[in-house]
């Protein structure tokens, strides 16, 4: 019986460790790729060339150009999501009805379980022909459109991720507001958002992260072509968006080309982990503790 | 005007306000489906469902598509499953609160938080070139199990801490040992939630694209796969093949792929949103 119970409680800990395993195994394929891909080319030209052209005959390897059409797409993603997310989040703790929360909540989180290629068919077929009715510059493939369907689809993590930490505010706050006379607006500005703040900070920073890691919705509706540039309106290239045109084509393993995939890997992963580690860190640090 | 007048008046536009932004999201929403759904039901037929694809647009279908996309869903649950659910138990019931276990919470976490595509890079190295399985459905579900792992652990340990400490005291003074009690009380009374958890993973499976993408998943597979050594097409890649092509038929099939691949998403979240309704109703502790 003890024997039995052991080895069960062996195989139960075995999966467990099978995580950190993961987190290994992640961290050895992107190191060991991309210190063989910096032995042949220097971390320097990565960081400093203005190009990045490893499929052309004439190679640059300069990340730049891909890591300013992450950020161009996460940060109009982020200028969508968080105006809106807070405001619903504001909105369905502070004014509305608990029913009425109660049936829009799951309806929002529909836009969490779409998937993202279909919501990269929906940025280039029809936000691009529709902004282009009035932005006439605007090329059929941009980091806007992409940036903004990005944002929509971030809504609901923002929301509900800061109405967790609004409705974890104590009542107490909010009635000693509304005591001293201030309208709902101000209550939820002036004590329910600053006492919500770290929580709203880090669903903010979880957004840019998931933002950054975002693949198919960039890979349709952005382009392939990698330039330095933050002008909305004109095709880009992001890093998810280069590993993935390299996947698509026929390149042979061991490479140079190929392992220029594990470069710009590593890249998004230390952009992701950092995120990660901040929003854990300021939620552990910040987050007020009321009784 | 005075000032609350005025404080008051600002209190009402931001109510507007906030109306305009919940309903924001819900209009494009709207607008979306209804947009797939005018351009897509009228490509879905029988034809549809069990043609091969084809360079003609007219005479492409997606059987091997959404038959990949059953296999990539049932390998991905034989293989998560235990797994998530393992880990989850270990973590809930077993382990001791120190620093060992806090690095395996911590970690879990940042696994979560790992982008998709960087899955894709490490089942490309790890299982499509080390264990050589090619670009092959087990390699996929291999991959996307990975990636569904850290939600499936969570959601287990969420459903396990419901179960109330009665449950575990009453079971160990019958003088059952801790798997037992495990066994035949814990895993029983929070079955239902471990479930929705499972199936909002693999609702979460089906729509990915981009690592299989990456370890090789190709978009022009000729035949249905028979075995999980085979290659493989998904709905998503297909529907992404079809978007990145310029001709507007070709539109017209990615729509009438996305219908299909948002019913089989919507289907599984139904299921998990009714369990879960089911379980909360059921249990009174």
């Amino acid at each position: 019986m003890r024997v039995s119970e052991k080895i069960i409680e062996g195989l139960l800990w075995l999966s467990a460790v099978i995580t950190i395993l993961i987190t290994i195994g992640i961290i050895w394929v992107l190191l060991s790729e991309s210190i063989a891909f910096f032995s042949e080319v220097s971390i320097v030209r990565f960081l400093t060339e203005k190009e990045w052209t490893p499929l052309f005959a004439d190679k640059k390897f300069g990340i730049m150009p891909l890591v300013a059409g992450t950020l161009l797409t996460t940060f109009i993603a982020i200028a969508v999501a968080l105006p809106l997310g807070l405001t619903i989040a504001i909105y369905l703790n502070e004014y509305a009805h608990a029913r009425f929360k109660q049936v829009i909540k799951p309806m929002l989180e529909v836009l969490a379980t779409i998937p993202t290629v279909v919501y990269g068919f929906f940025a280039l077929t029809v936000v691009t022909p529709f902004l282009q009715g009035f932005i006439p510059g605007l090329a059929g493939f941009n980091a806007l459109s992409a940036g903004i369907v990005m944002g929509i689809m971030i809504i609901p993590m923002i929301s509900s991720l800061s109405e967790d930490a609004i409705s974890a505010v104590p009542r107490s706050l909010r009635e000693a507001a509304y005591g001293m006379g201030s309208t709902r607006l101000q209550t939820a500005f002036g004590v329910m958002v600053p006492a919500a703040s770290s929580g709203i900070v880090v669903s903010v920073i979880l957004g840019i992260s998931r933002a950054v890691g975002e693949t198919m919705i960039v890979a349709i509706a952005a382009g392939q072509q990698p330039r330095l540039t933050l002008n909305p309106l004109v095709p880009i290239e992001t890093i998810t968006t280069y590993i993935v045109q390299v996947s698509l084509g026929d390149v042979p393993h061991g490479s140079l080309e190929y392992r220029t995939i594990f470069a710009a890997g590593i890249t998004l992963f230390i952009f992701t982990f950092a995120l990660n580690n901040i929003s854990f860190w300021i939620k552990k640090k910040y987050q007020e503790k009321y009784d | 005007m005075t000032n609350s007048e005025k404080n008051r008046l600002k209190d009402k536009a931001f109510q507007v306000f906030g109306v305009f932004c919940t309903f924001i999201g819900l209009i494009v929403l709207a607008v979306f489906l209804f947009d797939i759904a005018i351009e897509g039901f009228s490509r879905i037929d029988w034809d549809f469902l069990t043609s091969l694809p084809s360079r003609r647009a007219s005479r492409a279908g997606i059987l091997t598509a959404w038959v990949g996309t059953l296999w990539i869903l049932v390998l991905t649950a034989i293989i998560a499953f235990p797994l998530g659910v393992s880990a989850g138990i270990y973590l809930e019931e077993y382990s001791k609160k120190n620093r060992w276990t806090n690095f395996l919470e911590i970690n879990i976490s940042n696994l979560a938080g790992v982008p998709s595509i960087i899955y894709g890079l490490l089942g490309l190295e790890i299982f499509v070139r080390q264990m050589r399985l090619g670009g092959s459905l087990l390699a996929g579900a291999l991959t996307l199990s990975l990636l569904i792992l850290p939600i499936i652990i969570v959601t287990t340990r969420e459903a396990i801490k419901a179960v109330p400490r009665s449950i575990r005291d009453g079971s160990f003074a019958l003088g059952a040992s801790k798997w037992q009690t495990v066994w035949n009380q814990v895993l029983p009374a929070s079955f239902g939630g471990i479930l929705t958890g499972i199936i909002l993973s693999l609702s979460r499976a089906v729509g990915e694209a981009a690592p299989l993408i990456v370890i090789g998943a190709l978009a022009y597979v000729p035949f249905t796969p028979d075995s999980p050594l085979d290659e493989f097409t998904v709905l998503p890649i297909q529907i992404f093949n079809w978007t990145s092509r310029p001709q507007a038929e070709f539109l017209t099939n990615a729509a009438g792929a996305i219908i299909v691949l948002l019913a089989i998403t919507f289907l599984l979240n139904g299921i998990a949103v009714y369990l879960r309704n089911r379980q909360q109703r059921k249990v009174k502790w």
